[in-house]
């Protein structure tokens, strides 16, 4: 009896630890809700940025300079992504190279973001004279989402059944054969998926684009890849913590809701999409 | 037959593509190690070691700058031991609960509300706890004002959780079932088999699990620039503001010349900070890997 007692306690508590941290997560985001609503409106999603007068102004610029930079480091890093899945668990054996690949990648997945920021500020900036920009930042990211990719990439892989490789390789098809007409079309959902939890992920960094491209102001919207650019994530950064005005934080707010609403919804699609996918196939 | 030698090329162009995309992370991990190694170093060509280990940290100073990282480094420890004080209790208490306690669908929505809070981005959490988290610590502890060591901690807690959960949730599940269920049928409560067989059998993983936490905390820059209130002193205690090495980074890259020496001094500490985060990662994979060998 007495150790019954002591094993509900116990469960009491993880499972209080358990909820806790969801718990405080979601009252803070409400907190941000209740804050950065009220700028909410349309003027404010689809107006241009006014440094003068932040309440005149809209945050357009720095929804589509993340939305460019989106689209930029999915160009940059799903196929590099999905093809070094496609060699690691189609083609390679269990050679010395494969480990050191896997040891890279888990270790490329651990290096800081502004770590990132510094390689892309020497490398693409400076070395590769791209300057502070569009394209600089996206090669960048593009650097830190490949190892999330390769990861996601392989889970995919990994549940497409032995037995559709075996029967096209019996039929005579050769490697490429068998991944391009049975292997790909199975994984490609998952793989899209789990590229496209990474972008989001990718699309909140702060840190390196401070580094490598990301501005407060800008005239117009970015035309070229050799533009600056601003950014959702770095326009929170900056109302945040450097602008005077007394509606700053309200306007940082509504931001991070915009940011956070985007990044939730691509997240949620992806997951959607991943879980529909598992119930219908037929494996 | 010609043509079937032609297929043979160009399977063998196809495989060598493939492999070429996994060498190149080979490249791009070597490439950041070398550049900030190549551009790192040069900065010792000025600012010797001791000097680099001094107590005092000030570029700017008019004639006399000071590049002691140490109480840059002390704002990462600080910031990385009180983080993981509350993120791996918390975390793997978690991770107990939702693969041995909860109920299955439970588990179904647990599992992926906790995945959602790494699709937090850091400004965000950062921007709360300026707003938020910090009026807070500035009135329980009576402090002017709330951007210190321990309020940056708790945010940077937060984001090393979904870490620390889902890889000790991964670990545990694995301990196979007939450790449990020897552990019950010998009369051990749920309680005895958790603690007494399942969490011992997993805890090899539950300690990699904490270092990939501990790599994150340490490679945080938003949270800590935004709230740990960057003060080039020396930390004394927890209500202290700290200036942790990314934080550092992220400050003084924008106003440095390219290719001055303290430009080079900042890529000196990313190299620190790559090599830190790079000795945890290879440490938390020996964990992990020496698990799967001893089973």
């Amino acid at each position: 009896m007495n150790e019954k007692i002591k094993e509900n306690i116990y469960f009491t508590i993880f499972r209080f630890c358990s909820f806790l941290s969801l718990v405080i997560l979601l009252f803070f985001l409400l907190f941000v809700i209740k804050l950065g609503v009220g700028v909410l409106d349309l003027n404010f999603i689809t107006g241009m940025w006014q440094t003068q007068d932040i309440t005149k102004g809209g945050i357009l610029p720095a929804i589509v300079g993340t939305f460019y930079l989106g689209l930029g480091v999915a160009v940059f890093s799903v196929p590099v992504g999905i093809s070094c899945a496609i060699y690691l668990n189609e083609y390679a054996k269990n050679t010395g190279l494969v480990r050191v690949i896997r040891l890279t990648i888990r270790n490329l997945a651990g290096v800081p973001s502004i770590v990132y920021g510094l390689f892309g500020f020497a490398v693409f900036v400076q070395l590769l004279q791209f300057g502070t920009s569009l394209l600089a930042a996206a090669l960048t990211l593009a650097a830190m989402t490949i190892p999330w990719v390769i990861t996601a990439s392989e889970e995919a892989l990994k549940t497409v059944p032995d037995g559709f490789r075996e029967g096209a390789l019996a039929l005579g098809a050769t490697k490429w054969q068998v991944i391009r007409t049975n292997v790909l079309p199975a994984a490609l959902p998952g793989m899209i998926t789990g590229s496209i939890i990474g972008l989001a992920r990718a699309m909140g960094e702060t840190a390196p684009i401070i580094i490598v491209g990301a501005t407060f102001y800008m005239r117009g919207l970015p035309d070229s890849l050799f533009d600056k650019f601003m950014a959702l994530p770095y326009h929170v950064f900056i109302l945040a913590t450097q602008h005077n005005d007394p509606l700053a934080e309200e306007y940082a707010a509504g931001t991070a809701l915009v940011l956070v609403i985007l990044i939730f919804l691509m997240t949620l699609i992806a997951m959607i999409v991943r879980y529909n996918f598992r119930k219908k196939r037929k494996w | 037959m010609g043509n079937a030698s032609g297929e043979g090329v160009k399977e063998r162009l196809i495989a060598l593509f493939f492999a070429a995309n996994g060498i190149l992370t080979i490249v791009i991990l070597l490439g950041i190690f070398l550049f900030l190694a190549i551009i790192g170093l040069q900065a010792f060509y000025e600012i010797s070691i001791i000097e680099f280990l001094g107590m005092d940290w000030n570029p700017d100073a008019y004639g006399e700058p000071a590049w002691g990282i140490l109480p840059l480094l002390a704002g990462t420890v600080y910031i990385a031991v009180l983080s993981l004080i509350i993120a791996i209790p918390l975390g793997v208490a978690s991770a107990i609960y939702i693969a041995e306690i909860a109920s299955p669908p439970l588990r179904e929505i647990l599992k992926p509300a906790i995945e959602m809070i790494a699709a937090i981005p850091s400004v965000v959490l950062g921007l709360i706890g300026l707003i938020i988290l910090a009026p807070w610590i500035a009135n329980i502890f009576n402090l002017p004002n709330g951007l210190n060591a321990l309020t940056a901690s708790i945010l940077v807690a937060i984001m090393a959780l979904p870490t620390i959960i889902s890889i000790s949730e991964d670990v545990i599940r694995a301990v196979p079932d007939s450790y449990r269920e020897a552990s019950l049928a010998l009369g051990s409560t749920r309680w005895q088999t958790v603690s007494g067989v399942i969490v011992p059998a997993a805890s090899s993983g539950i300690v990699a699990a904490s270092m990939l936490g501990l790599g994150r905390v340490v490679g945080e820059t938003m949270v800590v620039l935004m709230v740990a209130g960057n003060s080039r002193l020396f930390p004394v205690s927890i209500f202290d503001p700290v200036r942790p090495i990314t934080s550092t980074i992220a400050i003084e890259i924008k106003e440095v010349v390219q290719g001055d020496l303290h430009f080079q001094a900042l890529f000196a500490l990313g190299l620190i900070l790559f090599l830190m985060t790079f000795a945890i990662n290879l440490a938390s994979d020996i964990f992990l890997t020496g698990r799967q060998m001893g089973r």
